[in-house]
């Protein structure tokens, strides 16, 4: 095995390292909300902080909180990426606050919260109306034709059927960053699709003609015009549209 | 105004151990409430990344029986044997039954469950490493939370979502419910039940440097130990060998197992030195003392030398793209290290608490040397401590711990809910909460909770992680008396009652104060090294007077009472721990 000489390497990652550079200034601008505080009217307010580039934006929100303004208020929890807790508008795009590095939005960013759901205080939305969506879709396997017992069989084939959608953390960053979504209130979204997905490509499932009946009514698939939003939004690099799109040509064409 | 629900059973958490329980308990036809202060989807099971084992000898011959040998010597005998064995044994059906339920685990070109190495878990008693993890790419938690989550979706479990449980309530001895506080709208709800059980997860944020999530503050063993449970092996914590370097966010042990190395600062595969059979796939304490061994004589990496490499450069591409994608994502967003051309700087992490609420196999919480079961009371998962993990757990058996004896704990429950009535309420069951609350929203001025949350965090990093001492502990023992007095004049800014994170952010800050205080009187009290718990000044371990569960109750007045228990053997003699 060969190995890159250590030096070279901390030579070249030395920069991008955390701790081998100095705080840098970052303006948040945040689009608050709190009925208790203003009633409905919405407002912004900017805090400036000193933080380590590195960071995350989620930990330079934290600092906000924690050092200047205790009432903002955010979801979060693993920081890391996987709970899918703290999507935001973050300049414009849904992102999760903690896979945001602060060096790459300084020196001035913009967080609202995601779009298409009711605001309840400052960057928390409704997420009720989000998994009411998620759980029409019957998001379980379906089979009652008796388990063996040992494992299912299960090809490496069929199971990279599905994988992409195994992803979903449920943020819902393609669903609120959808403009029929946001216009439509009937519209299940891109993550509802994304689960039932997961299920009906799944070789093991028998519910997936259900799913796909569900899907072709009104408010299913069909109402999505692939803007993309989704499959842009989406933290966990799910292919959104694709799924869709293997959805609609399985209601078009009765197979899947 | 306080708002009353009564269910048969009551479900604290929904990580897997909550979700594996409210499933078992909705099948044996009681009624359930799960109250979790996160979306269930969000908890912290999610994150767990490579595995989960069971001896299913899909890829390789393997039996129950080394699993469960391995998971004895891992825990460096500190393990209740008869506990291991049972979920060594329940592994194999659990991960059938997570498969019926549609779990996607990776395959073998056959279409069976594929399986991998992991540290620790070896074939035939120690001889090399076998293959025994199943595991979904490197999100194998995150399958199994979803799969959970759905299978009660699938039966309509009832969810209080976003609700933190703040007491449990006793009467006579005998559990008669819990109090949670509604984040949405600051409102109390006391949960009348015949049964509670306590899945809340673990407490590593104690710690600056963690693998654990914002939410993992020990409330229930915190909620638990203030009503007059103890608490068992607090000082036995998990430092995870591969943090991102400074951030703490956990790099599996997959990545070892699927042949990634570790190198110190002279480009030395060390773990060579240290564990010549296995290497790299060391139990983690080992793996994380020897990564501090180097660091502190000088081979470290990175600015301050205070990391090493984790490095998969020789790996083929496409097992780091199918098998790890995630970690490496997580290096390429957190460190901006491309992975397949360079080595990663990695840390010990502070990953899992072994240590927590007793409890036997039926997963009922005891008390005293006795383990007398307290009435309906139960706990599963990173909470309790059924001590299957003894000193040092082994890589993946944390998935099968909770899929094991939340499983265990549901059916339990719904037994003994069916077969009592329901107690009696007392007169005021949410006068502790409230009054909480309200002293905690009545100052205008007072101490800022970040700031003593940071020095929490810094001081058991500092003096209570892989290395500790007598000195070490004392000096932490100090730092903890003030920040305590400090937490008592806390000020909360936000009076609000809608979605006040602020204020629940303060509880559990004293929840985390709870655990460190008894983390430290439990390690300074344990003169002997034994698996996580290494202490300088005590370097060995000390079978005659330490083969002993630490118990740490709470006193009337706060103070910190410490008793032990045997640790119950079985067919494994403590031996020495090499590998």
């Amino acid at each position: 095995m060969e190995t890159q000489p250590v030096g070279e390497v901390l030579a070249n990652s030395e920069d991008r390292r955390a701790g081998a550079s100095g705080k840098i200034t970052v303006t948040i601008r945040i689009r608050r909300f709190n009925p208790e505080l203003r009633g409905q009217e919405s407002w912004w307010d900017e805090f400036t902080i000193d933080t380590d580039p590195d960071d995350r934006l989620l930990d330079a929100l934290h600092q906000v909180k924690w050092y200047q303004d205790g009432t903002l208020a955010l979801r979060r929890s693993c920081a890391h990426g996987v709970c899918g807790s703290d999507a935001m508008l973050i300049n414009g795009q849904n992102r999760l606050a903690c896979k945001v590095i602060v060096k790459d939005v300084a020196p001035k960013v913009t967080v609202e919260p995601i779009r298409g759901l009711p605001v309840l205080k400052d960057l928390i939305v409704d997420m009720e109306p989000f998994f009411a969506g998620y759980e029409a879709m019957l998001p379980y396997l379906i089979n009652d034709e008796g388990e063996p017992r040992r494992e299912r069989l299960q090809s490496p084939e069929e199971r990279h059927r599905f994988d992409d959608t195994t992803k979903c953390i449920l943020c819902a960053a393609c669903t609120t960053s959808c403009p029929i979504f946001w216009g439509d209130d009937e519209y299940v979204g891109p993550a509802a699709i994304v689960n039932a997905h997961r299920f009906i490509y799944d070789s093991r499932d028998r519910g997936g003609r259900e799913r796909l009946q569900m899907l072709g009514e009104r408010t299913g698939v069909f109402r999505c015009r692939t803007t993309f939003n989704c499959t842009e939004a989406c933290p966990r690099g799910i292919e959104v549209t694709k799924a869709i799109q293997d959805v609609k040509r399985s209601i078009l064409f009765d197979r899947f | 105004m306080t708002i009353r629900h009564t269910f048969e059973c009551v479900i604290v958490g929904a990580g897997g151990a909550g979700l594996r329980a409210a499933i078992e308990a909705v099948d044996g036809g009681v009624s359930v409430g799960v109250v979790s202060k996160l979306y269930p989807t969000r908890s912290h099971t999610g994150a767990a990344q490579g595995g989960m084992c069971a001896a299913l000898g899909n890829v390789e011959e393997d039996s129950p029986e080394w699993h469960a040998f391995d998971t004895v010597k891992g825990g460096d005998y500190l393990v209740d044997q008869p506990s291991a064995q049972l979920m060594c044994e329940g592994a194999v059906e659990s991960v059938y039954e997570l498969e019926h339920w549609g779990m996607p685990f990776d395959r073998t070109p056959e279409g069976l469950i594929d399986q991998r190495r992991f540290g620790g878990h070896t074939r035939n008693h120690g001889e090399a490493p076998v293959k025994r993890a199943c595991y979904s790419a490197d999100r194998t938690g995150h399958m199994i939370l979803q799969t959970l989550y759905q299978q009660c979706i699938k039966r309509g479990v009832r969810f209080f979502n976003e609700f933190y449980c703040l007491d449990l309530l006793l009467t006579e001895g005998r559990v008669a419910g819990v109090v949670a506080y509604e984040l949405a709208t600051g409102e109390l709800h006391v949960f009348r039940a015949k049964a509670v059980l306590f899945a809340t997860g673990g407490f590593g944020r104690m710690f600056k440097i963690t693998s654990n999530a914002h939410a993992l503050t020990g409330d229930g063993p915190a909620v638990a130990w203030r009503r007059g449970i103890p608490l068992q092996d607090m000082e036995f914590f998990q430092f995870h060998p591969t943090g991102v370097y400074k951030m703490g966010i956990l790099l599996s042990e997959a990545v070892r197992g699927e042949g990634g190395i570790l190198l110190n600062g002279e480009g030395e595969r060390f773990m060579e030195r240290y564990a010549p059979t296995v290497k790299d796939l060391a139990p983690r304490d080992m793996v994380s003392r020897a990564i501090y061994q180097e660091i502190r004589e000088g081979r470290g990496v990175g600015p301050h030398g205070d990391a090493v490499y984790l490095d998969v450069r020789h790996l083929p591409r496409d097992v780091i793209e199918q098998k790890l994608p995630d970690v490496t994502e997580f290096a390429r967003v957190y460190l901006g290290v491309e992975p397949t051309t360079e080595p990663v700087p990695v840390q010990p992490t502070a990953h899992y608490a072994m240590g927590g609420i007793p409890t036997n196999t039926e997963a009922q919480v005891v008390v005293g040397e006795d383990e007398a079961p307290v009435p309906g009371l139960y706990a599963a998962g990173e909470c309790a401590c059924v001590s299957v993990h003894g000193a040092n757990r082994l890589g993946t058996n944390s998935l099968l711990d909770i899929v094991v004896f939340g499983r265990r704990g549901g059916a339990h429950m719904a037994r003994f809910a069916r077969g009592v009535d329901l107690p009696t309420a007392s007169h005021r069951p949410d006068g502790f909460v409230s009054d909480m609350v309200s002293g905690l929203l009545g100052r205008s001025e007072g101490n800022n909770a970040a700031a003593i949350r940071s020095e929490l965090q810094e001081g058991m990093y500092d003096l209570a992680f892989v290395v500790r001492s007598e000195e070490s502990l004392r000096k932490m023992q100090g730092i903890l008396d003030g920040l305590r007095e400090r937490y008592e004049r806390v000020y909360v800014q936000d009076v609000g009652k809608l979605f006040n994170t602020e204020l629940m952010e303060v509880v559990e800050l004293g929840f985390l104060l709870d655990c460190a205080e008894t983390l430290v009187a439990s390690a300074l009290a344990r003169t002997e090294s034994r698996g996580a718990h290494y202490r300088e000044d005590h370097p060995l371990r000390d079978d005659e007077h330490w083969l002993t569960h630490t118990l740490a109750y709470r006193g009337d007045d706060g103070s910190i009472r410490l008793e032990s228990k045997p640790v119950k053997v079985g067919p494994y003699l403590p031996m020495e721990r090499t590998y």
